[in-house]
Protein backbone atom coordinates (compact mmCIF):
# COMPACT_ATOMS: atom_id res chain seq x y z
CA UNK A 1 0.00 0.00 0.00
CA UNK A 2 3.02 2.16 -0.46
CA UNK A 3 1.70 3.82 -3.58
CA UNK A 4 -1.55 5.63 -3.69
CA UNK A 5 -4.17 3.19 -4.90
CA UNK A 6 -6.94 5.58 -5.74
CA UNK A 7 -5.50 7.04 -8.94
CA UNK A 8 -7.18 6.49 -12.30
CA UNK A 9 -4.16 4.69 -13.71
CA UNK A 10 -4.04 2.26 -10.83
CA UNK A 11 -7.77 1.60 -11.09
CA UNK A 12 -7.50 0.73 -14.76
CA UNK A 13 -4.42 -1.38 -14.08
CA UNK A 14 -6.15 -3.44 -11.41
CA UNK A 15 -9.30 -3.87 -13.47
CA UNK A 16 -7.29 -4.99 -16.50
CA UNK A 17 -5.13 -7.46 -14.57
CA UNK A 18 -8.18 -8.92 -12.86
CA UNK A 19 -10.02 -9.37 -16.15
CA UNK A 20 -7.06 -11.19 -17.67
CA UNK A 21 -6.67 -13.54 -14.70
CA UNK A 22 -10.39 -14.29 -14.42
CA UNK A 23 -10.87 -14.89 -18.12
CA UNK A 24 -7.92 -17.27 -18.22
CA UNK A 25 -9.37 -19.25 -15.31
CA UNK A 26 -12.87 -19.37 -16.78
CA UNK A 27 -11.80 -20.32 -20.28
CA UNK A 28 -9.37 -22.93 -19.00
CA UNK A 29 -12.18 -24.55 -17.02
CA UNK A 30 -14.62 -24.38 -19.92
CA UNK A 31 -12.22 -25.79 -22.49
CA UNK A 32 -10.74 -28.55 -20.37
CA UNK A 33 -14.12 -29.84 -19.18
CA UNK A 34 -15.93 -29.67 -22.51
CA UNK A 35 -15.27 -33.28 -23.66
CA UNK A 36 -16.64 -34.66 -20.39
CA UNK A 37 -19.71 -32.42 -20.64
CA UNK A 38 -20.41 -33.41 -24.23
CA UNK A 39 -20.23 -37.05 -23.18
CA UNK A 40 -22.77 -36.38 -20.43
CA UNK A 41 -25.14 -34.65 -22.81
CA UNK A 42 -24.93 -37.47 -25.31
CA UNK A 43 -25.64 -40.00 -22.58
CA UNK A 44 -28.54 -37.90 -21.37
CA UNK A 45 -30.15 -37.90 -24.81
CA UNK A 46 -29.62 -41.66 -25.10
CA UNK A 47 -31.21 -42.31 -21.74
CA UNK A 48 -34.12 -40.08 -22.79
CA UNK A 49 -34.63 -42.13 -25.92
CA UNK A 50 -34.69 -45.25 -23.75
CA UNK A 51 -37.09 -43.58 -21.34
CA UNK A 52 -39.49 -42.62 -24.12
CA UNK A 53 -39.32 -46.20 -25.35
CA UNK A 54 -40.16 -47.46 -21.87
CA UNK A 55 -36.83 -49.23 -21.67
CA UNK A 56 -35.01 -47.18 -19.08
CA UNK A 57 -33.78 -48.86 -15.94
CA UNK A 58 -33.47 -46.74 -12.81
CA UNK A 59 -29.86 -46.37 -11.74
CA UNK A 60 -28.49 -47.78 -14.97
CA UNK A 61 -24.84 -46.89 -15.39
CA UNK A 62 -23.08 -45.66 -18.50
CA UNK A 63 -22.32 -49.11 -19.86
CA UNK A 64 -25.87 -50.34 -19.37
CA UNK A 65 -27.34 -47.30 -21.11
CA UNK A 66 -24.91 -47.76 -24.01
CA UNK A 67 -25.82 -51.44 -24.19
CA UNK A 68 -29.57 -50.82 -24.22
CA UNK A 69 -29.18 -47.99 -26.67
CA UNK A 70 -27.04 -50.19 -28.88
CA UNK A 71 -30.12 -52.28 -29.69
CA UNK A 72 -31.57 -49.34 -31.57
CA UNK A 73 -30.51 -48.55 -35.11
CA UNK A 74 -30.33 -44.82 -35.75
CA UNK A 75 -31.48 -43.96 -39.28
CA UNK A 76 -31.85 -40.70 -41.15
CA UNK A 77 -35.23 -39.87 -42.63
CA UNK A 78 -35.84 -37.31 -45.36
CA UNK A 79 -38.99 -35.58 -44.17
CA UNK A 80 -39.76 -34.24 -47.68
CA UNK A 81 -40.09 -37.69 -49.20
CA UNK A 82 -40.75 -39.81 -46.15
CA UNK A 83 -37.91 -42.14 -47.20
CA UNK A 84 -34.73 -43.17 -45.44
CA UNK A 85 -31.75 -41.17 -46.55
CA UNK A 86 -28.00 -41.48 -46.16
CA UNK A 87 -25.45 -39.29 -44.39
CA UNK A 88 -23.73 -38.66 -47.76
CA UNK A 89 -26.85 -37.08 -49.21
CA UNK A 90 -27.02 -34.70 -46.28
CA UNK A 91 -23.30 -34.00 -46.35
CA UNK A 92 -22.50 -35.26 -42.85
CA UNK A 93 -19.94 -37.79 -41.73
CA UNK A 94 -22.24 -40.38 -40.19
CA UNK A 95 -25.76 -40.82 -38.85
CA UNK A 96 -25.03 -39.75 -35.29
CA UNK A 97 -23.19 -36.59 -36.26
CA UNK A 98 -26.26 -35.17 -37.99
CA UNK A 99 -27.83 -32.52 -35.76
CA UNK A 100 -31.43 -31.86 -36.72
CA UNK A 101 -31.69 -28.78 -34.55
CA UNK A 102 -28.62 -27.16 -36.03
CA UNK A 103 -29.89 -28.02 -39.50
CA UNK A 104 -33.17 -26.25 -38.70
CA UNK A 105 -31.32 -22.92 -38.66
CA UNK A 106 -29.39 -23.64 -41.85
CA UNK A 107 -31.25 -22.38 -44.96
CA UNK A 108 -29.62 -25.08 -47.09
CA UNK A 109 -30.77 -27.88 -44.83
CA UNK A 110 -34.26 -26.74 -43.89
CA UNK A 111 -37.48 -25.45 -45.35
CA UNK A 112 -39.54 -22.48 -44.30
CA UNK A 113 -43.00 -23.58 -43.25
CA UNK A 114 -45.93 -21.61 -44.63
CA UNK A 115 -48.56 -20.27 -42.25
CA UNK A 116 -51.11 -23.02 -42.68
CA UNK A 117 -48.49 -25.77 -42.55
CA UNK A 118 -46.94 -24.41 -39.41
CA UNK A 119 -49.50 -25.53 -36.84
CA UNK A 120 -46.91 -25.68 -34.05
CA UNK A 121 -45.18 -22.31 -34.63
CA UNK A 122 -41.90 -23.87 -35.64
CA UNK A 123 -41.17 -21.47 -38.53
CA UNK A 124 -38.61 -23.80 -40.11
CA UNK A 125 -38.25 -27.54 -40.43
CA UNK A 126 -35.05 -29.43 -41.18
CA UNK A 127 -35.04 -31.59 -44.29
CA UNK A 128 -34.06 -34.64 -42.34
CA UNK A 129 -34.43 -36.13 -38.88
CA UNK A 130 -32.74 -38.93 -36.97
CA UNK A 131 -35.06 -41.75 -35.95
CA UNK A 132 -34.24 -44.75 -33.80
CA UNK A 133 -35.59 -48.13 -34.79
CA UNK A 134 -35.66 -51.26 -32.70
CA UNK A 135 -36.02 -54.50 -34.61
CA UNK A 136 -36.57 -57.95 -33.23
CA UNK A 137 -36.46 -60.99 -35.56
CA UNK A 138 -36.55 -58.73 -38.58
CA UNK A 139 -39.68 -56.92 -37.44
CA UNK A 140 -39.91 -53.32 -36.38
CA UNK A 141 -41.11 -53.32 -32.76
CA UNK A 142 -40.37 -49.76 -31.73
CA UNK A 143 -39.72 -46.46 -33.46
CA UNK A 144 -38.50 -43.46 -31.50
CA UNK A 145 -39.01 -40.09 -33.19
CA UNK A 146 -37.68 -36.69 -32.15
CA UNK A 147 -40.27 -33.95 -31.60
CA UNK A 148 -39.94 -30.33 -30.65
CA UNK A 149 -41.97 -27.16 -30.50
CA UNK A 150 -42.61 -24.06 -28.42
CA UNK A 151 -44.48 -24.22 -25.13
CA UNK A 152 -44.96 -21.06 -23.12
CA UNK A 153 -41.43 -19.93 -22.27
CA UNK A 154 -39.24 -22.30 -24.14
CA UNK A 155 -38.94 -24.83 -26.91
CA UNK A 156 -39.66 -28.33 -25.67
CA UNK A 157 -37.39 -31.04 -27.06
CA UNK A 158 -38.36 -34.64 -26.63
CA UNK A 159 -38.94 -38.06 -28.07
CA UNK A 160 -42.07 -40.03 -28.78
CA UNK A 161 -41.90 -43.78 -29.07
CA UNK A 162 -44.35 -45.82 -31.14
CA UNK A 163 -45.10 -49.51 -31.06
CA UNK A 164 -44.65 -51.74 -34.10
CA UNK A 165 -48.08 -50.81 -35.50
CA UNK A 166 -46.74 -47.22 -35.82
CA UNK A 167 -49.95 -45.95 -34.21
CA UNK A 168 -49.90 -46.90 -30.54
CA UNK A 169 -47.85 -44.62 -28.31
CA UNK A 170 -45.26 -46.38 -26.22
CA UNK A 171 -44.08 -43.34 -24.34
CA UNK A 172 -43.29 -39.64 -24.50
CA UNK A 173 -40.61 -37.65 -22.78
CA UNK A 174 -39.10 -34.18 -22.98
CA UNK A 175 -35.42 -33.89 -22.19
CA UNK A 176 -35.04 -30.16 -22.52
CA UNK A 177 -37.45 -27.37 -21.72
CA UNK A 178 -37.75 -24.37 -19.41
CA UNK A 179 -41.44 -24.34 -18.56
CA UNK A 180 -42.58 -23.14 -15.13
CA UNK A 181 -41.72 -25.79 -12.52
CA UNK A 182 -44.90 -27.14 -10.98
CA UNK A 183 -47.15 -25.92 -13.81
CA UNK A 184 -45.85 -26.40 -17.35
CA UNK A 185 -42.91 -28.27 -15.88
CA UNK A 186 -45.38 -31.05 -15.07
CA UNK A 187 -44.75 -32.38 -18.59
CA UNK A 188 -42.01 -34.29 -16.76
CA UNK A 189 -44.44 -35.78 -14.25
CA UNK A 190 -44.31 -39.58 -14.61
CA UNK A 191 -48.01 -39.92 -13.78
CA UNK A 192 -48.99 -37.50 -16.52
CA UNK A 193 -46.62 -39.11 -18.99
CA UNK A 194 -48.06 -42.54 -18.20
CA UNK A 195 -51.40 -41.42 -19.70
CA UNK A 196 -49.82 -41.34 -23.14
CA UNK A 197 -48.91 -45.00 -23.01
CA UNK A 198 -51.28 -47.07 -25.14
CA UNK A 199 -53.05 -44.09 -26.71
CA UNK A 200 -53.46 -44.09 -30.49
CA UNK A 201 -52.18 -41.36 -32.79
CA UNK A 202 -54.47 -41.94 -35.76
CA UNK A 203 -57.93 -43.02 -36.77
CA UNK A 204 -58.47 -44.48 -40.22
CA UNK A 205 -56.70 -41.58 -41.89
CA UNK A 206 -53.07 -42.21 -41.15
CA UNK A 207 -51.97 -38.68 -41.98
CA UNK A 208 -54.08 -36.81 -39.45
CA UNK A 209 -53.10 -37.38 -35.85
CA UNK A 210 -55.99 -36.96 -33.39
CA UNK A 211 -54.20 -36.28 -30.10
CA UNK A 212 -56.11 -33.87 -27.85
CA UNK A 213 -55.17 -32.52 -24.44
CA UNK A 214 -58.48 -32.10 -22.69
CA UNK A 215 -59.24 -29.74 -19.83
CA UNK A 216 -61.26 -31.23 -17.02
CA UNK A 217 -60.02 -34.74 -17.66
CA UNK A 218 -59.73 -37.01 -20.65
CA UNK A 219 -62.57 -39.38 -21.38
CA UNK A 220 -61.48 -42.88 -20.34
CA UNK A 221 -63.00 -44.40 -23.50
CA UNK A 222 -61.07 -42.19 -25.87
CA UNK A 223 -57.96 -43.48 -27.53
CA UNK A 224 -56.72 -40.00 -28.38
CA UNK A 225 -57.30 -37.90 -25.29
CA UNK A 226 -54.89 -36.97 -22.53
CA UNK A 227 -55.56 -34.79 -19.48
CA UNK A 228 -54.47 -31.23 -19.96
CA UNK A 229 -52.04 -29.74 -17.44
CA UNK A 230 -53.77 -27.60 -14.87
CA UNK A 231 -52.43 -24.07 -14.73
CA UNK A 232 -50.46 -24.60 -17.90
CA UNK A 233 -52.86 -23.99 -20.77
CA UNK A 234 -50.18 -22.67 -23.11
CA UNK A 235 -47.68 -25.42 -22.42
CA UNK A 236 -50.41 -28.03 -22.94
CA UNK A 237 -51.50 -26.36 -26.19
CA UNK A 238 -47.85 -26.35 -27.31
CA UNK A 239 -47.49 -30.06 -26.57
CA UNK A 240 -50.73 -30.89 -28.40
CA UNK A 241 -49.69 -28.83 -31.42
CA UNK A 242 -46.19 -30.17 -31.62
CA UNK A 243 -47.29 -33.82 -31.39
CA UNK A 244 -49.95 -33.29 -34.05
CA UNK A 245 -47.50 -31.41 -36.27
CA UNK A 246 -44.72 -33.95 -36.07
CA UNK A 247 -47.04 -36.91 -36.47
CA UNK A 248 -48.88 -35.13 -39.30
CA UNK A 249 -48.26 -34.82 -43.02
CA UNK A 250 -45.50 -32.23 -42.63
CA UNK A 251 -43.82 -34.32 -39.99
CA UNK A 252 -43.34 -38.05 -39.84
CA UNK A 253 -46.70 -39.25 -41.25
CA UNK A 254 -45.36 -39.87 -44.82
CA UNK A 255 -42.42 -41.78 -43.39
CA UNK A 256 -44.60 -43.82 -41.04
CA UNK A 257 -46.96 -44.65 -43.91
CA UNK A 258 -44.03 -45.77 -46.06
CA UNK A 259 -42.62 -47.79 -43.22
CA UNK A 260 -45.98 -49.44 -42.64
CA UNK A 261 -46.18 -50.38 -46.31
CA UNK A 262 -42.60 -51.55 -46.27
CA UNK A 263 -41.53 -48.89 -48.78
CA UNK A 264 -39.41 -46.59 -46.66
CA UNK B 1 -16.96 -9.32 15.92
CA UNK B 2 -14.36 -7.39 17.89
CA UNK B 3 -11.66 -9.99 18.43
CA UNK B 4 -11.04 -12.25 15.49
CA UNK B 5 -9.75 -15.75 16.15
CA UNK B 6 -9.71 -18.57 13.66
CA UNK B 7 -11.96 -20.83 15.69
CA UNK B 8 -14.49 -18.12 16.25
CA UNK B 9 -14.52 -17.10 12.62
CA UNK B 10 -15.11 -20.69 11.56
CA UNK B 11 -17.77 -21.73 14.06
CA UNK B 12 -19.62 -18.55 14.95
CA UNK B 13 -21.62 -18.38 11.70
CA UNK B 14 -22.99 -21.88 12.25
CA UNK B 15 -25.36 -21.14 15.11
CA UNK B 16 -24.55 -17.82 16.79
CA UNK B 17 -24.40 -15.71 13.66
CA UNK B 18 -26.08 -17.90 11.08
CA UNK B 19 -26.33 -16.13 7.73
CA UNK B 20 -29.84 -17.39 7.05
CA UNK B 21 -31.35 -17.43 10.53
CA UNK B 22 -29.81 -14.25 11.93
CA UNK B 23 -28.46 -12.23 9.04
CA UNK B 24 -31.39 -13.36 6.83
CA UNK B 25 -29.10 -13.53 3.79
CA UNK B 26 -29.40 -15.94 0.89
CA UNK B 27 -33.04 -16.83 1.44
CA UNK B 28 -33.84 -16.96 -2.29
CA UNK B 29 -31.81 -20.04 -3.06
CA UNK B 30 -32.86 -21.60 0.24
CA UNK B 31 -36.40 -21.71 -1.16
CA UNK B 32 -35.46 -23.01 -4.55
CA UNK B 33 -33.02 -25.87 -4.04
CA UNK B 34 -34.32 -27.51 -0.89
CA UNK B 35 -36.90 -29.91 -2.29
CA UNK B 36 -34.51 -32.84 -2.18
CA UNK B 37 -31.55 -33.54 0.02
CA UNK B 38 -29.06 -34.71 -2.60
CA UNK B 39 -29.51 -31.54 -4.65
CA UNK B 40 -29.18 -29.47 -1.49
CA UNK B 41 -25.91 -31.17 -0.56
CA UNK B 42 -24.38 -30.31 -3.90
CA UNK B 43 -25.62 -26.74 -3.58
CA UNK B 44 -24.03 -26.54 -0.11
CA UNK B 45 -20.69 -27.78 -1.38
CA UNK B 46 -20.81 -25.26 -4.23
CA UNK B 47 -21.66 -22.36 -1.94
CA UNK B 48 -18.96 -23.29 0.60
CA UNK B 49 -16.37 -23.52 -2.18
CA UNK B 50 -17.39 -20.21 -3.72
CA UNK B 51 -17.57 -18.27 -0.43
CA UNK B 52 -14.27 -19.66 0.80
CA UNK B 53 -12.30 -19.05 -2.37
CA UNK B 54 -13.83 -15.69 -3.16
CA UNK B 55 -13.02 -14.55 0.37
CA UNK B 56 -9.47 -15.83 -0.04
CA UNK B 57 -9.00 -14.14 -3.41
CA UNK B 58 -10.52 -10.83 -2.31
CA UNK B 59 -8.46 -10.83 0.86
CA UNK B 60 -5.22 -11.56 -1.02
CA UNK B 61 -5.59 -8.53 -3.23
CA UNK B 62 -7.45 -6.32 -0.78
CA UNK B 63 -4.53 -3.90 -0.48
CA UNK B 64 -4.53 -3.43 -4.26
CA UNK B 65 -8.23 -2.99 -4.87
CA UNK B 66 -9.07 0.67 -5.49
CA UNK B 67 -12.02 1.70 -3.41
CA UNK B 68 -13.98 3.05 -6.36
CA UNK B 69 -14.23 -0.31 -8.15
CA UNK B 70 -14.13 -2.69 -5.21
CA UNK B 71 -17.66 -4.06 -5.66
CA UNK B 72 -17.05 -4.78 -9.33
CA UNK B 73 -13.77 -6.48 -8.51
CA UNK B 74 -15.47 -8.71 -5.93
CA UNK B 75 -18.28 -9.45 -8.34
CA UNK B 76 -15.86 -10.46 -11.09
CA UNK B 77 -14.00 -12.83 -8.78
CA UNK B 78 -17.24 -14.38 -7.53
CA UNK B 79 -18.70 -14.71 -11.01
CA UNK B 80 -15.57 -16.44 -12.31
CA UNK B 81 -15.59 -18.90 -9.43
CA UNK B 82 -19.27 -19.65 -9.95
CA UNK B 83 -18.72 -20.35 -13.65
CA UNK B 84 -15.90 -22.73 -12.77
CA UNK B 85 -18.13 -24.53 -10.24
CA UNK B 86 -20.95 -24.71 -12.78
CA UNK B 87 -18.64 -26.20 -15.41
CA UNK B 88 -17.35 -28.76 -12.90
CA UNK B 89 -20.88 -29.80 -11.98
CA UNK B 90 -21.87 -30.16 -15.62
CA UNK B 91 -18.87 -32.41 -16.16
CA UNK B 92 -19.04 -34.56 -13.04
CA UNK B 93 -22.56 -34.33 -11.60
CA UNK B 94 -24.67 -33.87 -14.70
CA UNK B 95 -28.02 -35.07 -13.33
CA UNK B 96 -27.80 -32.85 -10.29
CA UNK B 97 -26.57 -29.88 -12.28
CA UNK B 98 -29.68 -30.23 -14.43
CA UNK B 99 -31.88 -30.04 -11.33
CA UNK B 100 -29.96 -27.11 -9.92
CA UNK B 101 -30.19 -25.43 -13.33
CA UNK B 102 -30.08 -21.67 -12.90
CA UNK B 103 -29.47 -21.73 -9.17
CA UNK B 104 -25.78 -22.52 -9.53
CA UNK B 105 -25.47 -19.39 -11.63
CA UNK B 106 -27.48 -17.53 -9.06
CA UNK B 107 -24.83 -18.19 -6.40
CA UNK B 108 -23.30 -15.06 -7.95
CA UNK B 109 -26.17 -13.05 -6.54
CA UNK B 110 -26.27 -14.96 -3.26
CA UNK B 111 -25.99 -12.19 -0.72
CA UNK B 112 -23.85 -14.31 1.62
CA UNK B 113 -20.94 -14.51 -0.80
CA UNK B 114 -20.96 -10.82 -1.63
CA UNK B 115 -21.67 -9.85 1.97
CA UNK B 116 -18.70 -11.76 3.34
CA UNK B 117 -16.34 -10.52 0.63
CA UNK B 118 -17.28 -6.91 1.31
CA UNK B 119 -17.85 -7.18 5.05
CA UNK B 120 -15.01 -9.47 6.13
CA UNK B 121 -12.43 -10.27 3.48
CA UNK B 122 -11.76 -6.61 2.65
CA UNK B 123 -10.48 -6.02 6.21
CA UNK B 124 -8.93 -9.33 7.23
CA UNK B 125 -5.93 -11.49 6.29
CA UNK B 126 -6.33 -14.30 3.73
CA UNK B 127 -6.33 -17.34 6.04
CA UNK B 128 -8.95 -15.89 8.35
CA UNK B 129 -11.07 -14.81 5.41
CA UNK B 130 -10.87 -18.29 3.95
CA UNK B 131 -12.08 -19.77 7.25
CA UNK B 132 -14.79 -17.15 7.48
CA UNK B 133 -15.94 -18.19 4.02
CA UNK B 134 -16.06 -21.85 5.04
CA UNK B 135 -17.85 -20.94 8.27
CA UNK B 136 -20.50 -18.90 6.54
CA UNK B 137 -20.89 -21.52 3.87
CA UNK B 138 -21.41 -24.10 6.62
CA UNK B 139 -23.93 -21.86 8.36
CA UNK B 140 -25.85 -21.56 5.10
CA UNK B 141 -25.56 -25.32 4.58
CA UNK B 142 -26.86 -26.21 8.05
CA UNK B 143 -29.87 -23.98 7.53
CA UNK B 144 -30.80 -25.25 4.09
CA UNK B 145 -30.11 -28.87 5.00
CA UNK B 146 -32.51 -28.44 7.91
CA UNK B 147 -35.14 -27.14 5.48
CA UNK B 148 -34.38 -29.83 2.91
CA UNK B 149 -34.73 -32.70 5.40
CA UNK B 150 -38.24 -31.54 6.31
CA UNK B 151 -39.26 -30.85 2.75
CA UNK B 152 -38.06 -34.10 1.24
CA UNK B 153 -39.32 -36.21 4.15
CA UNK B 154 -42.81 -34.75 4.27
CA UNK B 155 -43.06 -33.77 0.61
CA UNK B 156 -42.14 -37.09 -0.94
CA UNK B 157 -41.63 -39.44 2.03
CA UNK B 158 -37.99 -40.01 1.14
CA UNK B 159 -34.55 -39.00 2.32
CA UNK B 160 -31.72 -38.98 -0.22
CA UNK B 161 -33.98 -41.05 -2.44
CA UNK B 162 -34.54 -43.80 0.16
CA UNK B 163 -38.15 -44.31 1.11
CA UNK B 164 -38.78 -43.48 4.77
CA UNK B 165 -42.53 -42.98 4.71
CA UNK B 166 -44.08 -45.23 2.06
CA UNK B 167 -46.30 -42.94 0.02
CA UNK B 168 -49.78 -43.73 -1.24
CA UNK B 169 -48.63 -43.53 -4.87
CA UNK B 170 -46.34 -46.49 -4.26
CA UNK B 171 -48.93 -48.42 -2.32
CA UNK B 172 -47.94 -47.20 1.18
CA UNK B 173 -49.89 -45.27 3.78
CA UNK B 174 -48.33 -41.80 3.70
CA UNK B 175 -50.14 -39.07 1.78
CA UNK B 176 -47.35 -36.74 0.63
CA UNK B 177 -47.76 -33.13 1.61
CA UNK B 178 -47.60 -31.46 -1.79
CA UNK B 179 -47.18 -28.02 -0.27
CA UNK B 180 -43.79 -29.10 1.10
CA UNK B 181 -42.53 -29.34 -2.46
CA UNK B 182 -43.62 -25.78 -3.27
CA UNK B 183 -41.42 -22.80 -2.39
CA UNK B 184 -43.64 -21.22 0.32
CA UNK B 185 -43.14 -24.18 2.65
CA UNK B 186 -39.45 -23.24 2.93
CA UNK B 187 -40.55 -19.88 4.36
CA UNK B 188 -42.57 -21.60 7.06
CA UNK B 189 -39.75 -23.99 7.92
CA UNK B 190 -37.15 -21.23 8.02
CA UNK B 191 -39.51 -19.19 10.20
CA UNK B 192 -40.04 -22.07 12.62
CA UNK B 193 -36.30 -22.73 12.60
CA UNK B 194 -35.53 -19.11 13.50
CA UNK B 195 -38.11 -19.32 16.30
CA UNK B 196 -36.49 -22.48 17.68
CA UNK B 197 -32.99 -21.02 17.41
CA UNK B 198 -33.95 -17.82 19.20
CA UNK B 199 -35.67 -19.72 21.97
CA UNK B 200 -32.42 -21.63 22.46
CA UNK B 201 -30.24 -18.50 22.17
CA UNK B 202 -32.42 -15.65 23.46
CA UNK B 203 -29.64 -13.08 22.91
CA UNK B 204 -30.40 -13.30 19.16
CA UNK B 205 -33.84 -11.80 19.67
CA UNK B 206 -33.75 -8.26 18.31
CA UNK B 207 -35.11 -5.26 20.18
CA UNK B 208 -38.52 -4.43 18.78
CA UNK B 209 -38.33 -1.44 16.44
CA UNK B 210 -41.28 0.21 18.13
CA UNK B 211 -43.54 -0.45 21.07
CA UNK B 212 -47.29 -0.67 20.93
CA UNK B 213 -48.69 1.74 23.44
CA UNK B 214 -51.55 0.62 25.60
CA UNK B 215 -54.98 1.16 24.14
CA UNK B 216 -56.61 4.35 25.33
CA UNK B 217 -60.29 5.03 25.12
CA UNK B 218 -60.94 8.52 23.82
CA UNK B 219 -64.22 10.17 23.15
CA UNK B 220 -64.68 11.15 19.57
CA UNK B 221 -65.41 14.81 19.06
Amino acid sequence: MAKKKETVGKTIQVAFALCIVCSVIVSAAAVSLRPQQALNQELDIKSNILQAAGMSEPGANRERIEELFGRFTPRLVDLRTGQFTTPEELGVADVLSYDQYRATDDPNMSTRLSGDQDTANLRRRAHAATVYILEENGETVRVVLPVHGPGLWSTLYGFISLEGDLNTIEGLGFYDHAETPGLGGEVDNPRWKSQWVGQKLYDDNKSEPQIRLVKGGASPDSEHQIDSLSGATLTARGVENLINFWMGENGFAPFLNNLRDGEA
Amino acid sequence: MSDVSAKKVLFEPIFSNNPIALQILGICSALAVTTSLSVTLVMCASVIAVTAFSNLAVSLIRAQIPNSIRIIVQMTIIASLVIVVDQLLKAYAYEISKQLSVFVGLIITNCIVMGRAEGFAMQNPPMLSFLDGIGNGLGYSIAILFVAVFRELFGSGELLGFTILASVNDGGWYVPNGMMLLPPSAFFIIGLGIWALRTWKPEQVEEPDFKMSAHKTREAF
